[in-house]
């Protein structure tokens, strides 16, 4: 059974096995509960005072602005790699000899962690939202070209040849065939780079900004060990993170998209 | 025909000559890995000869054209298109009306209605080379190459798909060189079986069929043929 229909098959299934993960999770938070009132030591906030931290943050606005700022961040980051890593990639993987020329340059940049690039973007663009999508930015693209490069090898021959049999121009080749061919690849890369992007900004915002759900995190510590606040950061970017992968994911789901993941 | 492949030249295809007429069905049948499709992908201009020429009606062949096309023996169709768009694929030049009578056309012809709007993922492989043939058919080439289409198809499927070629053949005659490696098939479709040798691959010979259509698999003629074939080819018809 592929995921796909293994992920059908659970969507349609009974509530009380839908309901399961969640019983999972809530049987978990309230052995958390037991065992922190058990030990009021201040090792670890329960669940209970974890939810006032976050009704905390509702009440005071904070939550929306700080979700908006971190979401606003890793979509413009991840918005101008895509925009420049894809079309990049596709190139320089059709054309094996640009390959072999960018290669080397690409296998030396990858490996730097983006966070080894906060000091030169606190230098170029000062503390604030440049530096933040500058690192997301940075983040992305690599990700993103090496599976547009990947994508474009990936395509099996016959397509282009067929492509070719049918007297299509350069330009219809990309929209008819490459574009379709690589598509389903694309978005897999997408939505791992997501993940990232989403690892990075959290970083990225405790040392280069002054707002999002990064820097909610490390003012809450420094303003006086509201490690309350610090876990109600935690749960909050997680959860965002979820939804946003489970967006990417229903991306997937697109019937002409989804010829790449059938067993064919 | 010489491929380089790391360091080393390999002649796949030698001395070859080979005239086709118009409306012909030609069979290439060989033993494996004798050259077959590289002769196909030769003709369909998918590669260039190392030496000689192909012409097709006098003029030289350059590359892949419309007016030849290739079906491929698997993976041959677009899966991120519909039956119909598929057909309609070689058709963009036509306007909206034209496109649609043609694609009717031919998911009539290939006896693929009611899948109009179904995704190759969940066709058939006999549907799936039917879809192919029909979107080659669509652009009316002057000649279909058809590569082993009936490989993967099971034995039944595989008997089938042969008179439905036949009988498209017969309706719109176009000139069609099928590479195939059963005899039976060949005997079955051809009006000439062209034998190659192994590799280096020359003609071993041409056969001619001069069986009218539909032929019977018992008939003498057909059983004296396929013998001669198989002799051919250098195997004996006892098993």
């Amino acid at each position: 059974m592929t995921a796909i229909e293994q992920e059908k098959r659970f969507l349609s299934s009974s509530l009380s096995i839908r309901l399961r993960p969640i019983a999972f999770i809530v049987a978990l938070l309230v052995f958390w509960q037991i065992a922190v009132s058990r030990h009021p030591d201040q090792l670890l906030p329960g669940p209970l005072a974890v939810l006032r931290a976050i009704g905390e943050l509702l009440q005071h606005g904070l939550l929306a602005r700080y979700v908006v700022a971190s979401l606003f961040r890793v979509t413009w980051g991840f918005a101008l790699a895509a925009v420049l890593a894809i079309p990049l990639g596709l190139t320089i993987g059709w054309y094996r000899r640009s390959e072999m020329a960018f290669n080397p340059l690409v296998q030396i940049f990858r490996p730097i962690s983006p966070l080894a690039w906060i000091p030169l973007a606190i230098l170029w663009f000062g503390v604030g939202d440049f530096a933040a999508i500058f690192l997301i930015f940075v983040g992305c693209f690599f990700p993103l070209l090496l599976t547009a490069m990947s994508a474009v090898h990936n395509i099996p021959a016959v397509y282009v040849n067929i492509g070719r049999n049918f007297g299509l121009s350069t330009a219809q080749f990309i929209y008819r065939v490459l574009y379709p061919a690589v598509v389903p690849q694309l978005i897999i890369g997408a939505r791992i780079t997501m993940g990232i992007a989403w690892l990075v900004v959290v970083a990225a915002e405790m040392i280069a900004v002054n707002s999002g759900l990064g820097f909610l995190i490390i003012d809450a510590r420094n303003a006086g060990n509201r490690y309350d606040l610090v876990i109600a950061g935690m749960v909050i970017i997680g959860t965002i993170g979820l939804l946003l992968d489970v967006a990417m994911r229903s991306l997937e789901r697109v019937k002409s998209f989804r010829w790449s993941y059938s067993g064919d | 025909m010489v491929f380089d492949r790391d360091g080393k030249s390999i002649a796949v295809l030698e001395d070859l000559n080979l005239d086709v007429s118009d409306g012909e069905f030609i069979c290439v049948v060989g033993p494996s890995g004798c050259g077959k499709s590289t002769l196909l992908n030769l003709m369909g201009g998918f590669l260039s000869p190392t030496r000689g020429a192909i012409t097709i009606d006098g003029e030289a062949v350059h590359g892949p054209d419309p007016r030849r096309i290739l079906v491929f023996q698997e993976r041959g169709v677009f899966p991120w298109l519909t039956v119909e768009g598929n057909i309609g694929f070689g058709l963009s030049r036509l306007s909206r009306t034209e496109r649609g009578q043609r694609i009717a056309h031919y998911v009539q012809m290939m006896r693929l209605q009611g899948f109009e709007h179904t995704y190759p993922s969940d066709l058939s492989g006999g549907m799936k080379q039917r879809l192919q043939v029909a979107r080659a058919l669509a652009v009316n080439p002057d000649i279909l190459y058809l590569d082993e289409p009936f490989g993967a198809l099971d034995s039944v499927t595989r008997h089938l798909m042969r008179g439905e070629l036949l009988r498209i053949w017969q309706a719109e005659r176009r000139t069609i060189i099928f590479v195939t490696h059963d005899i039976d098939e060949a005997v079955q479709l051809a009006d000439r079986v062209v034998v190659l040798s192994s590799r280096p691959a020359r003609i071993e010979d041409v056969l001619a069929i001069d069986i009218p259509h539909p032929r019977s698999m018992s008939a003498p003629r057909y059983l004296e043929l396929r013998d001669q074939l198989l002799n051919k080819i250098g195997l004996a018809y006892t098993v």
